[in-house]
């Protein structure tokens, strides 16, 4: 009687330590396609590659990190740049993915192609279990993104009658060069200083390098970031005549939409205007 | 049978009971006035001439609003509510409004209630963003170009959330997400009243952006009004 009480004890405390366990694999888990993620993996990986920079605690506290100009991410205030849902959401596992695949163009984050599928997978897993956000909320739904229509020159011109009226001049500039009035003052949420993208420069974006990226960047908005959404101000139809747009404005990076803008009269003269010819090299000043 | 009829009849007068003690408004109050001692710092002037249509809507240029003062040393734009001590009030349904006018927030300080509808309206010929930092709820930016409706949002947890516009450097302004329906937010003359409380126990806070908070308990018995001062020390910085 007494061993059988003793065993029943045994069972009920195995019960109990591995029911928290059980819970935590469920809620430490990413989907992305056909592979699942494990934070408990995924933390074996973090504090070999990330926490350099991310920190201990996912605050982006790390050791590289006061040294690094954009701080690295803050996972605890889960507040992420590269979303498909709307601004102030959570994004989807996949947004963390790609983010991982891809890195962040013009910041100190690398990309981690270099792993496979499954460990970054992994890490997405990990990185959710710092906000308690992942606990209570699911992913905002993610926006619709309309099939593309074929740019025109009359697609064109109504992108950049927007990009006036939604004055996206006042940060990015009337040539798209990241100096507009309002550049020099931006500071992230952080409180640290931060850059309008430059558009003459012809780098990929912060969150990709797609038309369907560039679609999703102004609408979705970069949380974290001075760049809003426009999702409440925009229309679908007009949003992608801003994308074929915004292509024009990257004069140093070839792309069907800047071909069709030089054909014609006026956009020749403006990319000519936008392009600047020649290299200072320093030789000749004495 | 019966035992079970009683039960269900007793819980219904209880239910009854919660419902009258819960509606009936209690008696008593806290009043007072928020003041400040020392000097506090200069505010500076806005120089909006990089927004026309902003700059001529001002006769004079404004000034910042870090700190507001009124006559006899009286301190605007304090949030005072209860901490402690009152019960979580259920969300009005009427919504607030926070104006977008000559490049400036009205108001300067905006207090409602958790899940209560804020409304934010764009009156001027310029694009603005709305982006209210917000660290405990959700941070979001939105644009809101001239003639665009109102934006609706709402917060869910109570926080006080610096809004800003990115676009416009100068403009600040204050969200206070407050837990009950007991807060007032001082102007002018720097005095407040929290009425309907019931008898109890209460902590008191005192919130201003520039100045921190400050708390003190205070009993309230029967219908009195109790008379709660806050004085704030001016920082010259």
């Amino acid at each position: 009687m007494r061993k059988m009480n003793i065993s029943n004890w045994s069972v009920g405390i195995a019960i109990l330590l591995a029911a928290p366990l059980f819970v935590s694999a469920q809620q430490g888990e990413s989907h992305i396609g056909k592979v699942s993620g494990h934070a408990d993996t995924g933390k074996q990986l973090y504090f070999r590659y990330c926490w350099g920079c991310h920190g201990f605690r996912g605050d982006g506290g790390g050791e590289n990190g006061p040294y690094l100009n954009i701080l690295p991410r803050n996972f605890v205030a889960a507040t992420f740049k590269c979303r498909s849902t709307p601004t102030g959401t959570l994004p989807t596992d996949q947004d963390l993915y790609n983010s991982l695949v891809r890195g962040f163009n013009n910041t100190n984050m690398p990309s981690w192609v270099v792993l496979t599928d499954q460990n970054r997978a992994d890490l997405v897993a990990f990185i959710k279990t710092f906000s308690p956000r992942w606990q209570t909320e699911k992913a905002g739904p993610q926006i619709a993104v309309p099939t593309e229509p074929k740019a025109t020159v009359e697609s064109i011109k109504h992108g950049q009658a927007l990009f006036q009226k939604l004055e996206c001049w006042k940060c990015h500039g009337q040539e798209g060069r990241g100096d507009g009035p309002s550049a020099s003052t931006l500071t992230d949420s952080n409180d640290q200083p931060i850059r309008p993208y430059d558009f003459s420069a012809g780098s990929r974006f912060k969150c990709g390098s797609t038309n369907q990226d560039l679609y999703k960047i102004f609408m979705t908005g970069v949380d974290g970031t001075p760049m809003p959404s426009f999702a409440d101000v925009i229309k679908p139809d007009e949003a992608w005549d801003l994308v074929h747009f915004l292509r024009t404005l990257q004069v140093t990076h070839k792309s069907p939409e800047l071909s069709l803008w030089e054909s014609t009269k006026e956009g020749a003269e403006q990319v000519a205007a936008k392009k600047v010819r020649g290299t200072p090299t320093g030789s000749g000043i004495d | 049978m019966r035992g079970k009829l009683g039960y269900v009849a007793g819980l219904a007068a209880l239910v009854a009971c919660a419902i009258i003690v819960h509606a009936k408004p209690g008696g008593g109050a806290v009043s007072g006035n928020v003041t400040y001692e020392g000097t506090p710092a200069k505010q500076k002037i806005i120089d909006m001439s990089k927004e026309p249509s902003c700059a001529k809507q001002h006769a004079t240029p404004i000034v910042t609003e870090t700190v507001v003062t009124g006559p006899n040393n009286a301190l605007d734009n304090v949030v005072v509510y209860i901490s402690a001590g009152a019960s979580d009030d259920s969300t009005p349904s009427q919504a607030v409004k926070f104006e977008q006018k000559g490049c400036q927030y009205i108001p300067h300080v905006l207090a409602f209630q958790v899940n209560q509808t804020l409304e934010i309206a764009n009156d001027d010929q310029t694009s603005h963003n709305i982006h209210p930092l917000a660290k405990i709820n959700h941070e979001w930016n939105k644009s809101q170009p001239p003639g665009s409706p109102a934006i609706s949002e709402k917060y869910d947890k109570p926080e006080f959330i610096p809004v800003k516009c990115n676009i416009h450097p100068w403009m600040h302004g204050n969200f206070a997400v407050m837990k009950n329906s007991h807060f007032a937010v001082t102007a002018d003359a720097g005095g407040f009243s929290l009425p309907n409380l019931p008898p109890g126990k209460y902590t008191i806070t005192a919130w201003h952006e520039s100045y921190g908070d400050q708390s003190q308990d205070v009993t309230i018995s029967g219908s009195e009004t109790k008379t709660v001062n806050f004085v704030f020390k001016a920082k010259t910085y």
